[in-house]
């Protein structure tokens, strides 16, 4: 076996037996730095999260949170600037962060792999799309070019194109169609967990639609697991079982989708959902958040959200929060979270006035 | 005053030139419209290899704009939605005489801009302003703030004196919510963050005191939280100095948000226009149905039905007869393959194209 024989020549800590495990991906600790002429940019700090098989979860911030960089750094895809500095990546059972560059091309690909945002700049303009799909089947499988295309032509009939348009380049086919073959070849090796990073940013609403319900019927018939990484939210309340709102590098909350969207408990959490209209409630204005994230070269000794945050007290600016656990599974890292009980935020609460209190 | 320029070769090249300066600056606006849109064709030519043009019958065109009519009332913010290729940007360049039509009017305060003289176009576009898409690309990297919104005034001249027109590039950053302007005057482009370069954009915009503005897409390429600013200056700026504004947008939940008026486009052609609390609320068009059914909503609890159209727009060139949308609508019957719908009214203001809906 593959995954066997990379063991071997990868230093693992614990050779021959699975760490044991309860979900099919758990990161802890996960903490990443890119290395700069100004210092190392602390782009991902003590990121932990897990997934259960067939979970969907959404990683979502604003622009520079970080959100990205730790879906690479679970592949080990970073640019040549960026390392892992310390933290776990446990996926089935096996270390991914302590794995050699062999050891990662065993996986990539054939159990976990990745959907990018642009389909346009992913994918190879001169080479026909069909036969990129299928050159991970042939470097992973060890099949001929003609057995693969077999397999690619069955996985356009599950995203929806047609079996005609394999030997189209990229630029023949439509975004929408671009993207569900990103899809197609995402999911050529059968892989076990998918992760999908803004795979539906540049596209229109009616596609976007599409190909977000394209990406549910699909993890439902093969049991994926899936991580969505956006920076709409709106997108991760419809789609997505867990959520994971990330700040500065940082995770600040983190639960259910319902946990995030119905009674959020972080203070950017809250503004970030605010900024999002709702059409289907009262007409307002949406609000904004002000002001800028902080320089990650060196970030603040306290709350990294404390210069832009409403419900700011004194100790925010020196105490850098723990994550509390405000209900079972719901995560948030704020000060104010440890004496409130987030069943005291009833939906649509803006229980500011709780918090200022404390 | 309909006489042509002064020489034949101008007035030649200059054929619909008939609108003179003097005209447009006596125009006002009568019953609040200030732009009368009707039957607006824009069609572009297919460039073909010189094989097919000797060959082919007919010349073919992409139909960007296919006889649209609408009217935008002074000091609204009138949105216009709609997928990519519907057509809502060229009608947007069009207003202003970016790109010409093929067909139909548009009556500026009463008079035709498809007829302006090079002149009159030049006194109409400091009344007519544009806010590109992507604030990286559509300002000069290599100018100065001060110059880049000092350049409208220097190219129409509108300046008396150095002092005035610093003063008025001031007025306008402050205004487009760069304070204080001082700090920002003699900075590049690529000091700023995007939000700051899209405020650039818009004080580029309002410094000639523009009457209408047409927003192209402002704030696609922008965060979350810096969107939102953008958003709130536009309607800012339309409550105190009355700009009116055509807000370009393919969010139907952004336009629900700032806009007073909504057109949804579809294929060159409004297939729903209104009051925008009525369109979002009452749609009638299924398309319309559609867009609103499949906006994404920041709440996990409310699972809606989605109307997911199959498919993706159709080529513009070959527009499906009848109803343009009868290939992809959910309800379509026989008939709307062979009737192409008329406007029809449903409540004061609000007209929806569709053969279904009952009068």
């Amino acid at each position: 076996m593959s995954a066997a024989k990379a063991k071997a020549i990868a230093p693992a800590k614990k050779p021959a037996e699975r760490i044991a495990h309860k979900g099919i991906l758990e990161v802890r600790g996960l903490t990443t730095y890119f290395k700069l002429g100004v210092g190392d940019v602390k782009a991902v700090q003590n990121v932990s999260f897990d997934l259960e098989p067939g979970e969907s979860l959404g990683l979502a911030g604003e622009s520079g949170c970080g959100k990205t960089t730790a879906a690479l750094s679970i592949l080990k895809l970073l640019p040549e600037n960026g390392r892992i500095v310390s933290g776990d990546v446990l996926f089935d059972g096996r270390n991914l962060a302590k794995r050699t560059e062999f050891g990662m091309s065993k996986i990539r690909w054939k159990e976990i792999s990745i959907i990018f945002q642009g389909a346009m700049n992913a994918l190879n303009p001169v080479k026909e799309t069909g036969k990129q799909i299928a050159e991970p089947i042939q470097l992973h499988e060890g099949l001929s070019e003609g057995k693969a295309m077999v397999r690619v032509r069955e996985l356009y009939d599950l995203v929806g194109i047609s079996q005609k348009r394999v030997m189209d380049f990229p630029h023949q086919l439509s975004g929408g169609m671009r993207q569900r073959a990103m899809i197609a070849m995402a999911l050529a090796c059968n892989p076990k967990l998918v992760i999908g990073d803004e795979p539906t940013t540049a596209l229109d609403v009616m596609v976007q639609a599409q190909i977000l319900e394209l990406i549910e019927r699909l993890r439902k018939e093969l049991d994926l697991s899936f991580i969505l990484i956006s920076h709409d939210l709106s997108v991760m309340a419809e789609t997505c079982d867990k959520g994971v709102i990330m700040y500065a590098g940082e995770v600040v909350e983190s639960g259910t989708t319902a946990d995030i969207f119905n009674s959020a408990t972080h203070p950017y959490t809250r503004q970030l959902i605010k900024a999002f209209p709702n059409i289907h409630e009262k007409r307002e204005m949406v609000s904004s958040i002000r002001g800028d994230p902080p320089n990650l070269v060196s970030p603040p000794a306290g709350c990294g959200f404390c210069p832009r945050c409403d419900e700011k007290v004194a100790r925010c600016e020196t105490e850098h929060p723990e994550m509390v656990e405000v209900q079972a599974g719901h995560f948030v890292r704020c000060v104010h979270a440890k004496s409130q009980r987030s069943d005291a935020l009833v939906r649509g609460d803006e229980a500011a006035p709780d918090l200022k209190g404390v | 005053m309909a006489t042509a320029e002064s020489t034949p070769a101008k007035a030649d090249l200059y054929e619909k030139g008939t609108v003179h300066a003097d005209d447009l600056s006596s125009a006002t606006v009568k019953d609040g419209v200030l732009f009368d849109v009707k039957d607006l064709e824009v069609y572009f030519p297919i460039q073909q290899g010189f094989f097919k043009a000797m060959v082919a019958t007919e010349k073919k065109f992409v139909k960007a704009v296919d006889r649209v009519s609408f009217q935008i009332m002074q000091g609204e913010i009138l949105a216009l939605v709609g997928e990519s290729g519907c057509g809502k940007t060229t009608t947007g360049r069009t207003l202003l005489r970016l790109e010409d039509p093929t067909g139909g009017h548009i009556l500026y305060k009463g008079l035709p801009v498809e007829k302006f003289a090079a002149k009159t176009l030049r006194a109409y576009r400091k009344k007519a302003q544009i806010i590109f898409q992507d604030p990286y690309n559509s300002i000069n990297p290599k100018q100065t703030i001060f110059d880049i919104v000092a350049e409208p005034l220097e190219v129409n001249n509108v300046c008396s004196s150095e002092r005035e027109k610093e003063e008025r590039v001031i007025k306008a950053i402050n205004e487009a919510g760069l304070r204080p302007a001082t700090e920002y005057l003699y900075r590049y482009p690529h000091e700023l963050s995007g939000g700051q370069r899209q405020r650039v954009c818009i004080a580029g915009a309002t410094v000639l005191e523009p009457d209408v503005i047409v927003a192209d897409e402002p704030v696609a390429s922008l965060d979350v939280s810096i969107r939102n600013d953008i958003l709130k200056l536009m309607v800012e700026e339309k409550e105190k100095l009355g700009v009116t504004y055509i807000f370009i947008t393919h969010d139907l939940s952004l336009a629900w948000v700032i806009s007073d008026r909504i057109a949804v486009m579809y294929l060159g052609r409004i297939v729903e226009i209104g009051e925008t609390e009525e369109v979002v609320a009452n749609p009638q068009h299924p398309y319309t149905k559609a867009l609103i059914s499949v906006i994404p909503v920041p709440d996990p609890l409310a699972k809606r039905e989605h109307v997911i159209l199959k498919g993706e727009t159709p080529n513009p060139v070959d527009i499906p007869s009848g109803c343009r949308f009868h290939p992809r609508c959910p309800e379509a019957i026989e008939a709307c393959k062979e009737i192409d719908p008329p406007d029809v009214r449903i409540t004061g203001d609000h007209y929806a194209a569709c053969i279904r809906i009952d009068r």
